[in-house]
């Protein structure tokens, strides 16, 4: 089992809990679609576009900081990935291009941030209108159809039915956190990760390279927001410029939920699953519980500011 | 296997300055293959620093470092600790939301060529570490406790026991010794004895003379940014010593007494302390 046991696993079963009670109380208020597996399919669609993102992003809240860009990053991905899908015909070679680019807007926040020393909260803030208003810019406000890419190996991969029922975006998902998982708990730059955010000027003087750690934290990010534009994307076979936009909150809000403090340090991948399961069911549910559309934000909310409120109690015990 | 007077690392002409501040100015300092050496000073004297540049934390702005004999360029922590320098900082330098068993192996985790983590390995060697090293019985401390929750001492254990795990062939203790309980500090004053019985080199730093003295076998005082000078504890008694380093607080220098105790024979505690003399009104 992993580092400080308790406390980590005390966070875990309470985002546990909280998804299990929200759970029970869709089936409560609502048994007809809560019973049927049609929502949970739905779910499947959707919530990976940002689980993927917000698993990314639990690495760059353990090393105490925050990216306020990927959104950005992924609508100038999509953009990316559409212009060059168009000019080469190619998926393959339009998603690796896609993603390079990705790396590289990440790669980007982390130089700011490294060398010259600037927060990354307010340089993340600028990247992002950087690569939102080149995204419209460079696509002049026009979206672009995706439809051709349907028949492609790679868009059954990525965004295909598995069985003819199951998103094949929900295996990514889950790829992707088994992976993040490995990394942070299992080797040694995971374990840098950690040391990063909980004590830089300790982990510093042990040798480790907290620079180092955190330009690679902020590249892997804009990799995973690339991934995240292209699936959500080919999901629509259209790419919209406005791509990323109302993605922010809900992310960071899922990263939270699952426990991982803002101050960093420590954090867990399965939170960040959980949390990110959570968001998605809310949304979904309160509309199928036959609440206005209205009510989602509220709801997100109390419960975002709930759970923080346990889990930081948690800890302190 | 070298003879003991043999040095084992040496400092030359070390400066340091943050800012405009010139904290370090033209220090030399080395110390033998088993030799244990007190360092002493006031505070803000440049203690931790002239140690922080030893460990390859800070550049210095001038001067050369040499390991057994080489001068070592393109120097940095990782680079310190593969030579076999260990640490116990001031600052313990430890990670105190995680585990006792990743803080003892933070920044030279037991991997896998591919870099993975053996975690049974680092946990078992844990348990020998807190055995061996650090006399923890106490049933409520576990591999897995959490740093952050241990009392003061325990957690200077930790530090120590770490630096001393790695086999170093030098050890540098920043203060080990402060906030610890009697029976703790006697249990470090225990740690340092045993480095120089396994023929290792050790600095202890601190400001408790009466500490230092009865395991050192050199003394070596810095004030204010240089070397005022050094004393074989052959040489002086406890009392001498202590009466000397009021005057070096006072006057910021030994008045050219000191005894010339270096291992080699360009030692410039002399004219350095002198240097500061003519600087007094
Ligand atoms: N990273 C730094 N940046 C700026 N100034 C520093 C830095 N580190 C140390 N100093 C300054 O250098 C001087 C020497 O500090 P140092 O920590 O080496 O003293 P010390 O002898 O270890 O003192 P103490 O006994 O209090 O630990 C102090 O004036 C300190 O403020
Ligand atoms: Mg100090």
């Amino acid at each position: 089992m992993d580092s400080n046991i308790l406390r980590e696993s005390k966070t875990q079963i309470s985002v546990s809990v909280v998804f299990a009670a929200i759970l029970l109380l869709f089936i409560i208020g609502n048994p007809a679609t809560f019973l049927s597996m049609r929502i949970y399919y739905s779910f499947m669609v959707s919530v990976p576009f940002f689980a993927i993102m917000a698993l990314s992003l639990t690495l760059i809240v353990i090393c105490g900081e925050i990216d306020l860009s990927f959104p950005a990053i992924m609508g100038f991905s999509g953009f990316i990935f559409t212009t060059v899908f168009h000019l080469s015909g190619s998926v393959g070679f339009a998603l690796f291009l896609c993603v390079l680019v990705g790396l590289g807007a990440g790669l980007l926040n982390g130089l700011l941030i490294v060398k010259l020393q600037l927060p990354s909260l307010v340089t993340t803030l600028g990247t992002q209108f950087f690569w939102m208003g080149f995204t419209m810019v460079a696509s002049g406000g026009l979206g672009k159809t995706l439809v051709p890419t349907r028949e492609s190996v790679l868009y059954n991969m990525m965004v295909g039915r598995i069985g003819g029922i199951i998103p094949a975006q929900i295996l990514w998902m889950v790829l992707f956190a088994v992976i993040l998982w490995v990394v942070l708990n299992r080797h040694r730059f995971g374990a840098h990760i950690y040391y990063t955010g909980d004590n830089p000027a300790s982990a510093r003087v042990l040798g480790i390279n907290v620079n180092r750690v955190k330009m690679i934290v902020f590249t892997q990010m804009g990799a995973f927001s690339a991934f995240a534009g292209v699936i959500s994307s080919l999901e629509v076979v259209y790419f919209w410029p406005t791509l990323g936009q109302g993605y922010l909150l809900r992310t960071i809000a899922a990263v939270f939920l699952g426990g991982t403090p803002v101050e960093g340090g420590i954090g867990t991948i399965y939170g960040t699953f959980i949390g990110a399961l959570i968001i998605g069911k809310l949304e979904a549910g309160i509309i199928a519980m036959g609440m206005h559309g209205f009510w989602t934000q509220l709801i997100y909310g109390l419960i975002v500011v709930v759970s923080i409120a346990i889990h930081s109690v948690l800890r302190r015990r | 296997m070298a003879s003991p007077g043999e040095v084992l690392v040496k400092m030359e002409n070390v400066s340091k300055s943050f800012g405009h501040v010139n904290v370090l100015r033209n220090v030399n300092f080395e110390i033998g293959h088993n030799e244990v050496v007190g360092l002493l000073g006031d505070n803000g004297a440049g203690k931790s620093t002239l140690i922080k540049i030893l460990t390859g934390v800070h550049t210095p702005d001038k001067g050369s470092i040499y390991w057994k004999g080489k001068k070592i360029v393109h120097y940095n922590v990782a680079r310190a600790r593969d030579l076999g320098i260990e640490t116990v900082f001031q600052e313990r330098a430890l990670s105190e939301q995680h585990s006792l068993w990743r803080n003892v192996f933070m920044g030279r985790e037991a991997t896998d060529r591919w870099g993975f983590i053996n975690v049974s390995k680092e946990k078992k060697e844990t348990q020998r570490i807190m055995r061996d090293y650090m006399g923890f019985t106490s049933s409520a401390l576990t591999t897995d406790a959490t740093v952050g929750t241990m009392s003061g001492g325990e957690k200077q254990g930790v530090a120590i026991a770490r630096a001393l795990h790695f086999q170093a062939d030098l050890i540098i203790l920043d203060e080990p010794t402060t906030g610890l309980s009697l029976s703790e500090t006697r249990k470090v004053l225990g740690f340092v004895e045993d480095i120089k019985k396994r023929g290792k080199a050790c600095i202890f730093i601190t400001h408790n003379i009466y500490h230092v003295y009865p395991v050192a076998e050199r003394i070596v005082v810095l004030d204010r940014g240089t070397m005022v000078g050094q004393f074989a504890k052959s040489d002086v008694t406890l009392e001498e010593l202590v009466d000397r380093l009021y005057l070096v607080a006072k006057t910021g220098s030994l008045s050219g007494q000191e005894t010339n105790a270096s291992l080699s024979d360009n030692a410039t505690g002399e004219e350095i302390g002198q240097d500061r003399q003519s600087d007094m009104p």
